[in-house]
C-alpha cells in the first residue's frame, strides 16, 4: 500500500507542488530527447536507403568530433577545422562504400550489419591510434556556439536555460526540415527511397547503387559531426560517447526505423521520459533507473505498435 | 508493319544486335550460342517454354547478367561489360517479370524516379529545392503527368502501389520505365496474371508507345495469341538455344516450334 502510494501518487504531489523542478526536469528530458533523436537520425538515415543497421553510427560521432577538436589542436581555424572534417566524414563515405558495401553487394542485410561492427572496431582502433585515448574538449566558443544560461522566473523558483541546448534545438529542428524536404522531394531523395525499396528496380531506371550510398552515408556523417559537436559541447569528446549509439536502439523502436519525424519525437519521448523517471521515480528504485528505462519503454511501445510511432506498416497483398 | 491507326511505322536499320551470345550458371547453360537482332521501331517478342532462358536473355540485354561469351551490338557500339544502370544511361529500360516496384512510395513518384536520369541539378540546388531545381522539378512533373493520362492511372497516382492491384501495379511499372523516354523498352510477360480486358488494355498501349513514340520494344510473354497480334517478329528459344526466328506466320508453322510446345514423341 505504501509503495503503490510511493509509486502512482507521491510524484504527482511533488511534480503539481514544485512547477519550477518539474519545468526544469522536462527541459532537460526535451535537451537530451533532442540529441537523442540526432544519433536515431543518422541510423534512419543509412536505414532507409540500404536497410542496414549501421551499428557504426556511434563511433562515427565520435570520430567526426575528435577530428574537429584533433585539427584545431594542430593549429587550423575552427571553421576549417569544421571544413575539412566534413571532408573527412566524405571521405569515409566514399571508402565505406568502396571498400565494405561495394563487395558486400546482394549480401543478406545481416552480413552488412556485421561489416559495421568490423567498422566500428576498425575506427575505434584507428581513432586511438591518430587522436590517442584521452578525452577532448570540444571547440563550443570558437564556433561560436553560446555559453552560458538564461535563468527565468517561474511559479516562486527559477528554471535554467543552458544557451547551448537552445542551440542544439534550433540546429536540430533546422536539419530535420531540411533532411525530410530532400528526402520526400528532390531527384537524389527519391533514388534513396527508389533504393531502399528495390536494388533492381533502382538498377533499372539507371540509379547508380555506388553513389546513393556515397551520398547516405555521407548525410549520415554530418548528422554525426553535429552530433559530435552538440553533444562534445556539453560533456567532452571522448570513446566513451559511442555508447550513446545504444540509446538510439530504444528511439527507433519507439519511432520506427524508417521514419526521420519518428526519429525526433521517438527522442524526445525517451529524453523526457527518462529524466522524469530519474527524478520522480529513482529515488524508488535506486540510482540507475536512467540506464534500463529508456529500453522498458520501447518494450511496452513494441507490444502495441510492432512497427514503432511512424515506421512504415509492411503493406502486402495476398 | 501492323500500325493502329494505319500510320506507318518505319522499320529501320539494326538497332541491337546478340551475336553468339552464352551464359551458364555453373553448369546450368542458359543460354547457349544465341545470335538475333532488333531492327529499330520494331515490336519483337522472345518466347518459349518455362526455363527456355527467355529472362535470361533481358538480363543480359539490359546488364543485369554479363554472359560468359558473345557480344552485344547496341547503337552501333559493342560492348563487353555493362552495368544496368549503364544501360538506363543509353536508352534501355524495362520492366519485371514479378513487378519490381518501389513499393512504399506512391505511383506518381515510382514514374517520378524514371526521370532520374533526366533531372541533372546538383545536390545544392536540390537540398535548398529552389531556383533551378524546383523549375525541373515541375518539368518533369509536367512530362510524368503526360504518362499518367497516357496510362489513364489518374486516380492512383497518389496511392502507394504497395495496395494498388497487380495488373495495376504493373501499368505503372510500364509508367516508369516509359518516364525514361528509352529508345529501347524491354518488357518481361507485361501481361502475366492479367485478365482479358487487361490484357486488350495493356496490349493498346504497348501498340500506341511503338506507334507514337516510335519505342523498340522486346516483349516476353506466353500468351499466344498476344504475340501474334502484336509482334513484327519472333525469336523463339528453347533450354537456352534459339529454335526459329521469323515473323509470327512463319514462327507458328514451324516444326521445331511446335515440338518444343506440344512436346515430341520418342
Amino acid at each position: 500500500m505504501d509503495l503503490a502510494y510511493k509509486i502512482l501518487i507521491d510524484p504527482f504531489i511533488q511534480m503539481g507542488s514544485a512547477p519550477d523542478l518539474l519545468v526544469q526536469t522536462l527541459w532537460e528530458g526535451l535537451v537530451a530527447g533532442v540529441l537523442y533523436s540526432l544519433i536515431a537520425l543518422g541510423f534512419v538515415l543509412i536505414f532507409k536507403a540500404s536497410g542496414v543497421f549501421n551499428f557504426a553510427q556511434g563511433i562515427m560521432v565520435v570520430f567526426a568530433g575528435l577530428t574537429l577538436v584533433g585539427l584545431h589542436e594542430l593549429g587550423v581555424p575552427a571553421f576549417v577545422a569544421l571544413g575539412l572534417t566534413i571532408v573527412v566524414m566524405f571521405g569515409l563515405a566514399f571508402l565505406v562504400e568502396r571498400l565494405m558495401l561495394r563487395p558486400l553487394v546482394n549480401q543478406p542485410d545481416i552480413i552488412l550489419f556485421m561489416a559495421t561492427f568490423g567498422l566500428t572496431y576498425f575506427l575505434i582502433g584507428f581513432g586511438e591510434l591518430v587522436f590517442g585515448g584521452n578525452p577532448k574538449k570540444m571547440i563550443a566558443s570558437e564556433l561560436y556556439l553560446p555559453s552560458g544560461a538564461y535563468d527565468i522566473n517561474f511559479a516562486g523558483g527559477f528554471v535554467s536555460l543552458q544557451k547551448i541546448d537552445i542551440a542544439a534545438a534550433v540546429i536540430v529542428s533546422l536539419m530535420v526540415i531540411a533532411l525530410a524536404f530532400f528526402f520526400q522531394k528532390t531527384r537524389i531523395g527519391r533514388a534513396l527511397r527508389a533504393v531502399a525499396d528495390s536494388h533492381k528496380a533502382a538498377l533499372s531506371v539507371g540509379i547508380s547503387l555506388e553513389q546513393i550510398w556515397v551520398v547516405v552515408w555521407f548525410a549520415a556523417g554530418i548528422v554525426a559531426l553535429v552530433t559530435g559537436i552538440m553533444w562534445g559541447a556539453r560533456s567532452e569528446v571522448s570513446f566513451s560517447l559511442q555508447i550513446i549509439a545504444l540509446k538510439a536502439l530504444p528511439v527507433l523502436i519507439l519511432g520506427g526505423f524508417t521514419s526521420i519525424p519518428g526519429a525526433i519525437v521517438g527522442g524526445l519521448i525517451i529524453g523526457i521520459g527518462e529524466k522524469l523517471g530519474e527524478f520522480y521515480w529513482g529515488p524508488l528504485l535506486g540510482s540507475g533507473i536512467e540506464s534500463w528505462l529508456a529500453y522498458v519503454i520501447a518494450l511496452i511501445f513494441l507490444l502495441f505498435r510492432p512497427q514503432g510511432l511512424f515506421g512504415e506498416k509492411i503493406i502486402e497483398r495476398i | 508493319m501492323k500500325a493502329p491507326g494505319g500510320a506507318d511505322i518505319a522499320v529501320g536499320g539494326v538497332l541491337l544486335a546478340v551475336e553468339n551470345v552464352s551464359l551458364a550458371f555453373g553448369g546450368v547453360k542458359a543460354v547457349s550460342d544465341v545470335s538475333f537482332d532488333i531492327r529499330k521501331g520494331e515490336i519483337r517478342a522472345i518466347i518459349g517454354p518455362n526455363g527456355a532462358g527467355k529472362t535470361s536473355m533481358l538480363n543480359i540485354i539490359n546488364g543485369f547478367y554479363q554472359p560468359q561469351h558473345g557480344r552485344i551490338t547496341f547503337k552501333g557500339e559493342t560492348r563487353s561489360k555493362m552495368r544496368p544502370h549503364d544501360a538506363a544511361k543509353r536508352g534501355i529500360a524495362r520492366t519485371f517479370q514479378n513487378v519490381a516496384l518501389f513499393r512504399g512510395m506512391t505511383s506518381l513518384d515510382n514514374i517520378m524516379a524514371g526521370r532520374t536520369l533526366r533531372m541533372t541539378k546538383n545536390l545544392f540546388w536540390q537540398l535548398l529545392r529552389f531556383g533551378p531545381a524546383m523549375a525541373e522539378e515541375v518539368e518533369h512533373r509536367h512530362r510524368v503527368e503526360e504518362i499518367i493520362d497516357f496510362l489513364k492511372i489518374q486516380e492512383i497516382r497518389r496511392t502507394p502501389v504497395g495496395r494498388l492491384p497487380y495488373g495495376l501495379q504493373k501499368r505503372v511499372e510500364l509508367g516508369r520505365a516509359l518516364a525514361m523516354e528509352p529508345e529501347l523498352l524491354l518488357l518481361d510477360e507485361p501481361m502475366a496474371g492479367m485478365n482479358l480486358e487487361e490484357k486488350e488494355d495493356m496490349s493498346r498501349f504497348i501498340l500506341d508507345v511503338n506507334d507514337h513514340f516510335g519505342t523498340t520494344v522486346v516483349l516476353i510473354e506466353h500468351d499466344m495469341g498476344v504475340v501474334m497480334d502484336l509482334s513484327d517478329r519472333v525469336v523463339v528459344l528453347d533450354h537456352g538455344v534459339k529454335i526459329a526466328d521469323g515473323t509470327p506466320d512463319e514462327v507458328k508453322g514451324n516444326q521445331a516450334v511446335i515440338d518444343a510446345y506440344l512436346g515430341v514423341a520418342h
